[in-house]
């Protein structure tokens, strides 16, 4: 049992890192702010990460099998307009609503993974190619911020358990006493696990999800092995494009306007790009996974937090200045690919080096 | 079946090349039910290349197969795997990130509720492995993190998990010997007395004595003979795939031995698993040969004198001192002066989008005027005279080498080195894929330049090549000197004798590579 847990602990010593980096800076968030550990703080928290949570689950799926999507962000942003334009009216709209979110973000994903796949094209040239088509059928939707998104919708999934009950009028509103312990629970929260518990871990227990894997580690193999690769990298694409949407759908929600506004489209690629790779998926596909995504997009969000509460009176006077949080933000990223460039070391055959 | 003696897998006339090379012509194959089918052939033979039709890797130019007498086209390994044809594979198609379970059920793998069942695959990873004599190997384990004994032993078990019908062996248990070998026999013996064809491809002729019953020899692309086993004789067998006509198009030798004085001692040069407890030496003006199948470490062995791989063991001393050398960039420093001509011309000899010219100074830019700028005008005539002395066919010298014939390129390559003035010069392989005009000019340039005090060290797949240009040959066999020939020894039967590691009758058995017997 001690060397499966040796050996599970070395394979996921990138997500242990993101994890512990969590931790420590969201752990020195708590402690500056007045508020820290308050339900109300974790609620503001948890909803300002989760879009970003899923832009790097969307990330992560793509660069599994050793390629890369570029038009994240991009399709966030044009699922984000769309969700302006039709999250409006009665429940059974609104569920269509949805519904047409989810699936415009899937087509896109899926028309990435056809580029890519029967188009042969370089995963980085199609979905930046693609990535500008999805801002500009984001601007047509939305040529100006705007729109109004469904107020009780919004309500519903971006605070807490209690509100969420109070709108549904169950649980007498939310004020049943037998509620009361999990009404501070930040919806947000519920959502990252039902997305990784009915969505990834049934595609990773797919022949497909496997196949991912297999296909990032060495295509050849998976070739030779009699995996349908085609269809493995199509799905990779397609799933992206679904956390996508759900990123576009939830920013609609949290904002309630839509917004084509595509520097925020491609901060949002970069920044899920970081995140996969402090959450240690490596860059050459074949290891790594969702959840190491989840606590690297949390370690880039603690690290702005960070510095909205460094106070220039404390020990960390210095780190006040609001303009350095790009450079560190920089240095953990680089420290996180460092750490995945270890392997160079161990290499016998310099030639493998470029290979 | 309804006729015992009726061919489980047939191939007829298939043909196929690439880029004009034919790698098989008009093949003729038939393996029957309950055989174990030995494929015979030195490299090029088209071996390999026959395995990857059969299972779906590659599809044949001309030419039909059929299973079970019925036709059959696979368009991928997937599909003939369906079909029952099963391989596996000299390169191995294990997924180096995913575990031993995974990689063992990664085609219809057991499922729950539709999902992959983890549990249920690893007690068939489990049981898998206990029939191939693995009973140890945790299935958790990642592929990646296993020697290559132990990989070879998974990828068995993943094709004995498929049910194979048709199970091909290409190479696949090179890196066993021992129990683990006997085991892997073992089970191969039960898969076809459950009515399975299993074709198996080694370089040990041991190994084929013991085990097949039928064999069939390739030469050349082509098929040559197909015979009961036990029916003929190693020395009849390597004849077979010998059997072509030497032709004239090799230097003249010096007459006789001469003693060198020595440019490079090697002793006890070991690496990982590859290379074992070599030593040699090489004089200046000789041309010693590196002899044996594909694979068995000649390669790793440039590299490692090229200073190219990492935790190399043994020591290396040029002209009497002993050095470290630690990359290319040491390796032609002028107090070494050793140049490698590379495998593949394309990727690591050349850089295809520049000029002739531009190719041909790249290694040494350093070396044409003292300052920091390059001095143009002696670089170029330095160019235009390696392209004489070389008989470069090219019009122009700034054209892309990408617009020269493949013959032409070599030549870039090897003037590019000899730009270097090298004093040590390693080829690997330099002659593959060239016309036979172009090689007579290489053979006479290796020639001159041992003439003119060069110590080379020449890689070759073909035979002739080193009975032909050698004074001396090494013949590697899994990573270590199997023999050493000189002078009237070097013949072809030595060398193949050595190589497939038997002693043939009326000759000397050749020693035994260090350590190949002792692996645990």
């Amino acid at each position: 049992m001690t060397r499966g847990l040796r050996a599970a602990l070395s394979r996921n010593l990138g997500l242990l890192l993101a994890v512990g980096l969590f931790a420590a800076l969201y752990g020195l968030y708590s402690a500056q702010h007045p508020r820290g550990g308050s339900a109300a703080l974790l609620v503001q928290n948890s909803n300002e990460s989760f879009a970003l949570i899923l832009a790097a689950m969307a990330q992560t799926v793509p660069v599994l099998t050793g390629g890369l999507d570029l038009s994240v962000g991009p399709l966030m942003t044009l699922v984000n307009c769309l969700a302006s334009r039709v999250l409006s009216g009665g429940p059974v709209e609104l569920a269509f609503g949805i519904l047409a979110c989810l699936a415009a973000g899937t087509l896109g994903g899926l028309v990435n993974g056809c580029l890519v796949v029967y188009g042969r094209m370089q995963p980085i040239i199609a979905t930046l190619a693609t990535g500008a088509v999805y801002i500009g059928i984001a601007l047509f939707l939305r040529p100006t911020p705007g729109g109004a998104v469904n107020a009780d919708l919004s309500a519903m999934l971006t605070y807490d358990l209690a509100e969420t009950a109070a709108v549904l009028g169950v649980f007498d509103g939310g004020q049943a006493a037998w509620f009361q312990p999990f009404a501070p629970i930040p919806v947000p929260l519920l959502l990252v696990l039902a997305v990784l518990l009915f969505v990834w871990v049934p595609f990773r227990g797919t022949e497909m999800g496997r196949g991912c894997y297999a296909v990032g580690s060495s295509e050849g193999s998976a070739y030779l092995s009699g995996i349908d690769v085609d269809r493995s990298r199509l799905a990779a694409y397609t799933l992206a494009g679904l956390f996508a949407a759900m990123a576009g759908l939830y920013l609609a929600l949290q904002t309630g306007t839509g917004n084509a506004d595509a520097p925020q489209a491609g901060a949002y690629t970069l920044n899920s790009i970081a995140a996969v790779v402090i959450g240690g998926t490596s860059l050459f596909g074949g290891s790594g996974g969702v959840v190491g995504s989840l606590f690297g997009a949390l370690v880039l969000r603690s690290i702005s937090f960070n510095f909205r509460v460094f106070d220039e009176a404390s020990w960390l006077g210095a780190l006040a200045d609001p303009l350095l949080q790009p450079l560190f933000e920089g240095m953990v990223l680089l420290i996180a690919v460092s750490l995945g460039a270890a392997r160079a070391l161990r290499i016998r055959n310099r030639l493998q080096l470029f290979g | 079946m309804t006729d015992a003696t009726a061919p489980l897998l047939e191939l007829r006339d298939v043909s196929k090349s690439y880029g004009g090379v034919h790698a098989l012509r008009n093949v003729d194959f038939a393996g029957r039910a309950g055989s174990i089918h030995a494929v015979l052939g030195e490299n090029g033979a088209g071996k390999s290349t026959l395995m990857k039709i059969v299972s779906g890797v590659i599809r044949p130019d001309t030419g039909e197969m059929r299973l079970d007498g019925r036709p059959v086209a696979f368009a991928s390994p997937r599909e003939a795997v369906a079909a029952g044809v099963v391989c596996v594979f000299q390169e191995l198609s294990l997924v180096p990130d995913l575990s031993v379970a995974d990689n063992i059920c990664i085609t219809d793998p057991p499922r729950r509720f539709g999902l992959i069942d983890r549990r249920a695959q690893r007690r068939v990873a489990a049981a898998l492995l206990d029939r191939v004599g693995c009973p140890g190997l945790d299935p958790r384990t990642r592929v990646k993190d296993l020697p290559l004994a132990q990989r070879q032993l998974v990828e068995i078990a993943k094709a004995l998990g498929r049910n194979p019908r048709v199970l091909v062996v290409d190479e696949g248990a090179s890196a066993l010997s021992g129990a683990e070998l006997a085991r892997v026999f073992a089970v191969l013996r039960e898969v076809r007395d459950g009515g399975a064809l299993v074709i198996y491809i080694s370089h040990r002729m041991n190994e084929i004595r013991e085990l097949a019953d039928r064999c069939s020899v390739f030469r050349n692309g082509r098929h040559v003979e197909t015979f009961d086993a036990h029916t003929r004789g190693h020395d009849d067998i390597i004849r077979m795939m010998i059997g072509r006509e030497m032709t004239g198009v090799f230097p003249a030798k010096p007459a006789a031995p001469r003693d060198y004085p020595p440019a490079i001692r090697v002793d006890h040069l070991s690496w990982d698993d590859r290379l074992r407890d070599i030593g040699f030496t090489i004089g200046k003006g000789e041309i010693v040969g590196l002899g044996g199948l594909d694979g068995q470490g000649q390669r790793e062995l440039l590299l490692a004198l090229f200073g190219v791989l990492r935790g190399v063991e043994g020591t290396v001393a040029i002209d009497g001192r002993p050095r470290r050398i630690d990359g290319p960039a040491a390796a032609k420093a002028p107090d070494i002066a050793m140049a490698l001509i590379p495998e593949d011309r394309k990727t690591e000899g050349l850089v295809l989008a520049m000029s002739v010219a531009d190719n041909i100074a790249l290694s040494s830019l350093g070396g044409h005027g003292g300052g920091i700028l390059i001095d143009r005008a002696r670089l170029e005539s330095d160019v235009e005279s390696m392209v004489r002395s070389l008989q470069i066919k090219v019009g122009d010298v700034n054209r892309a080498v990408a617009t020269l014939s493949g013959g032409n390129q070599q030549k870039v390559v090897l003037a590019k080195w000899l730009m270097t003035k090298p004093r040590i010069l390693l080829l690997n392989d330099p002659t593959r894929g060239i016309d036979v005009g172009t090689k007579q000019e290489i053979y006479a340039l290796l020639r001159r330049l041992a003439d003119e005090g060069v110590a080379i060290l020449l890689f070759s797949t073909d035979l002739a090549e080193l009975i032909g240009c050698c004074d001396r040959v090494l013949v590697l066999y899994r990573g270590g000197i199997a023999r050493e020939l000189a002078g009237d020894d070097i013949t072809e039967m030595n060398i193949l004798g050595s190589a497939f590691d038997v002693a043939l009758t009326g000759s000397p058995g050749p020693a035994r590579a260090a350590g190949a017997e002792v692996r645990p």
